[in-house]
Order: structure tokens, then sequence, then C-alpha cells
């Protein structure tokens, strides 16, 4: 099984060199400790900087200078910032290459639910809506079952959706799944965990074909 | 016309109970600090609040929703703030949450004098209710309207006299559009210049689009989330 960074690390061999970048809150944020050595890629955050950097050194934090998580972080060598929405033009305009966002719940067609339970939490869906809505490439970061062993890959969402038929991948603490007309496509399983696991915890139609390889980190 | 006032309390004299303000910021971001403040010193109350997020707890526009001035909040994402989620849940707050593109892009609308957009942003979605969609070469877009607001609330880093504006870094974010779309705009700025001491290059908001200027003062410019990278990993 999968920890969060490692879950982090498998999606940042999704990169290719030249990528722009877009990276969410919680595990996506930690995709960016491991890109691969060799590739170049330009974190897009979308409150209004290309070439987001790592956090400052202490003592040199800026308050105007934060990402889409409010940290306080540093931009690169190269950076630029801008509006709101220039932020989201580019983002809507198709030239963000990765979108790597967490979820709450997603079905077997790539619909995503991540920015509301009803009743119970309502923080409000930010940039989440925009994105799914117009990026060419969504991975999505999640553990594959709830805490008390519901699927949270499921044939439809319970929750209100955030944008529909949009996730082409996802990477969950157990396997490495891609999303197929079909539904979930079983690509690879986390190490000591068996196809049966994964097909017993997944709720959506899951296709798996031939022998399944462990993920590599 | 004489755009410069002496502070807050004084640019921001004629806001009445039941105006539609737009606050410029992201998170605690570059928001209108000494405005806010003078807002709820005031007390004015009944507002509709246009901001992308609510402020926290115990500054920005949360300050407001403690003394229950905002009457409805029309904003993208409203987490860390409990009063907000509390009177949220009671009913007491009107909330209109929209996806945060489409909250700058229909900033941007009024100030470039277009009624409405087309969006992908929440086809499919509870956000779509109602609303008109149109189909582009295959896919689905919503139509959504330009702001209209009494009053436009912004942070700037430099401004001068004439009301030209330049932000800075991350704290631009909603600033320059929320400028743009205000039937009014007052906007508070860390430096206040003289005509030709800011390169007109430099200029991110024309003065066409400042109506009321003034020299913010004691900027706390609170962090909501301090990371580092400790000192010995350097």
């Amino acid at each position: 099984m999968l920890n969060k960074n490692q879950i982090a690390q498998r999606i940042a061999q999704e990169m290719k060199d030249g990528y722009y970048v877009n990276l969410g809150i919680g595990i996506p944020t930690l995709v960016a400790n491991y890109i691969p050595e060799g590739i170049n890629v330009v974190l897009q955050s979308e409150n209004g900087l290309l070439g987001m950097g790592p956090f400052p050194l202490e003592g040199e934090e800026d308050a105007d200078l934060i990402n889409a998580g409010k940290q306080t972080i540093t931009a690169l060598p190269g950076s630029a910032f801008f509006d709101s929405a220039l932020s989201f033009g580019m983002i809507r305009a198709g030239k963000v290459d990765l979108t790597v966002l967490g979820a709450m719940e997603i079905s077997d067609k790539g619909d995503i639910a991540n920015w509301k339970i009803p009743g119970k939490m309502v923080k409000g869906m930010g940039g989440a809506m925009d994105l799914v809505a117009s990026a060419k490439n969504i991975i999505v970061a999640m553990m594959h079952t709830s805490p008390n062993g519901e699927s949270k890959l499921l044939p439809e969402c319970t929750l209100p959706l955030t944008g529909v038929n949009c996730v082409k991948k996802v990477v969950t603490n157990l396997a490495v799944l891609e999303i197929t007309k079909n539904g979930f496509k079983l690509l690879e399983r986390a190490p000591g965990v068996s196809v049966e696991e994964i097909k017993s915890k997944t709720a959506g139609k899951l296709i798996v074909e031939d022998n399944i390889p462990e993920i590599k980190l | 016309m004489k755009k410069v006032f002496a502070n807050a309390d004084e640019a921001l004299f004629d806001i009445k109970d039941g105006s539609v303000i737009m606050l410029g910021g992201f998170g605690l971001c570059g928001i209108p600090e000494n405005c806010i403040a003078s807002l709820v010193k005031r007390g004015v109350k009944n507002l509709t609040c246009i901001s992308n997020n609510a402020g926290v707890d115990d500054f920005g526009i949360g300050l407001m929703l403690r003394q229950k001035q905002v009457k409805k909040m029309i904003a993208s994402y409203v987490g860390e703030n409990a009063e907000f989620e509390k009177q949220l849940l009671s009913g007491e707050l009107e909330v209109e949450l929209i996806p945060q593109g489409t909250l700058a892009t229909r900033c941007l609308a009024a100030g470039y004098g277009m009624p409405a957009i087309f969006t992908p942003a929440g086809v499919g979605t509870e956000v779509s209710q109602g609303k008109e969609v149109r189909n582009f070469k295959g896919k689905n877009y919503l139509l959504e309207y330009a702001f209209e607001a009494d009053y436009a609330l912004i942070k700037a880093w430099k401004g001068d006299t004439s009301g030209n504006l330049i932000f800075r870094e991350t704290a631009r974010n909603f600033n320059p559009l929320m400028a743009m779309a205000g039937n009014i705009t007052i906007a508070e700025v860390e430096e206040l210049a003289a005509p030709g001491e800011l390169n007109p290059d430099h200029i991110h908001t024309p003065g066409i689009y400042v109506h009321r200027i003034f020299k913010g003062e004691n900027y706390e410019k609170r962090i909501e989330q301090r990371t580092v990278t400790p000192l010995n990993m350097k």
C-alpha cells in the first residue's frame, strides 16, 4: 500500500519535460517534491503565479507571495505574476498540460466530486470547477476507500459534482487506474496489494487485463 | 476631479446600508485592510460582498461577519472561517458559491463592457442550475453575467494621484479585475506617488478605473499559512 508521499511520488512519474502543471491542495502539493531529475516543469498557482518555487527560508516569508493553498512560497527565476482572470484564462485555453487534484469521490465515467458534503461541509469549489472543466489531462490523487472501508471509486458519485467526464487517471494508495470508455482500467497495483483486493474495494466498473505490474517508485 | 482622499473613513464616506461591495484579495493576501477596518467602524449593514474568500474569524471580511454586517456573500472558497460556517448553517447569511475563474472573469467582463461570458466551469454540476447552456464546437458552456457592484474596494502596492495602480506579486489576484468592475472604485495603496513617478509602462490598472485613492496605514499583512524551509535544510 502507498502512503501519501508515495502516491505523490508515483504521480510525479507522469511529468514530462516542459510541462506546465497545476497542483491542487493536499497530496497533489507533495508531487512537487518528487519531480524526476532532468525534467523541468513549471508550476502554475492559480492565484497568479507561473514558476512557483519551494517554501521560503525561515525569516524570508513574504505575505504578498502565497500559493493557492495560502501557504508562503517563493518565485523561481523566470517566473511571472498575473491577475486571476489571466490565470484562469490560461487554464481555460488549455495551456496547462497537467492538473493534479484530490477528490472525495470519482466515478468510472471520470466524474469528480471534491467540493461539498451537503449539510456537513461547505467550503466552496475555489478553482477546482474551472480546472476540471478545461484541463487536457487530469490526474486525481486520493485514498481508494473512506476510513470505514467504503469505496470512493464509484459507478456514480453520490456527492455534488465538481465536473463530469474529465478525470483521465487516478492514483490511490492501492492502484493506478486509467479512466476509459468502459470504466476504470487497472494499470498498476501498489506493492503487496492483490488484484482481488483492488477488485473488492472498487465499486465502479473495473477492467483487469492480463498481469498487473506493481507500482515502481 | 480630485481622486485623492486622506484615509479610508473619508474615501468611504457615502457607503450605505445595503450596498453591493467587491473586495479584492485572495485569502488574506492583497485585501483592502484599511477599507475593511473603516466599514467595521462605521457599522454599515445588509451588505452584499463579492470576494474570493470570506477572511478568517478575526481578520479580513471575518471582522464584518462577526458584526453581522454581511447579508449575502458571493465567493468561491470560504473554508477557514468558523463564524461564516455558523451563520451559513443557521441561515443568517445568504451565500452564493461560484467557481473562482467565473468570479474573476465576471469582473473582467464588467470592466471590458461585456454583458456576459461563456465558461465551461460548472457544466453538469449544481452551479449550472437555471443557467443558459450553449454548445460551441461540441462542448457545453454556461452563460454567466458580468457583475454589477456599487463599490469595489481594492488594495494596490503603489498608486499615483491620477489613480494608476501597480500591484505586487500574488497580491495582485482579484484587485485589478474588481478595480475595473466597480461603479465607484476605491483603491488603498502602500505608496502614493506624484504624477510621473510611476513608469507608465509598469501600470497594471489605468487610473480611469479608479475613482478614489488613499494611502493606507498600519498594514498587518497577516499570513494565513506560514510555511518555511528550515535554515538547516538549505
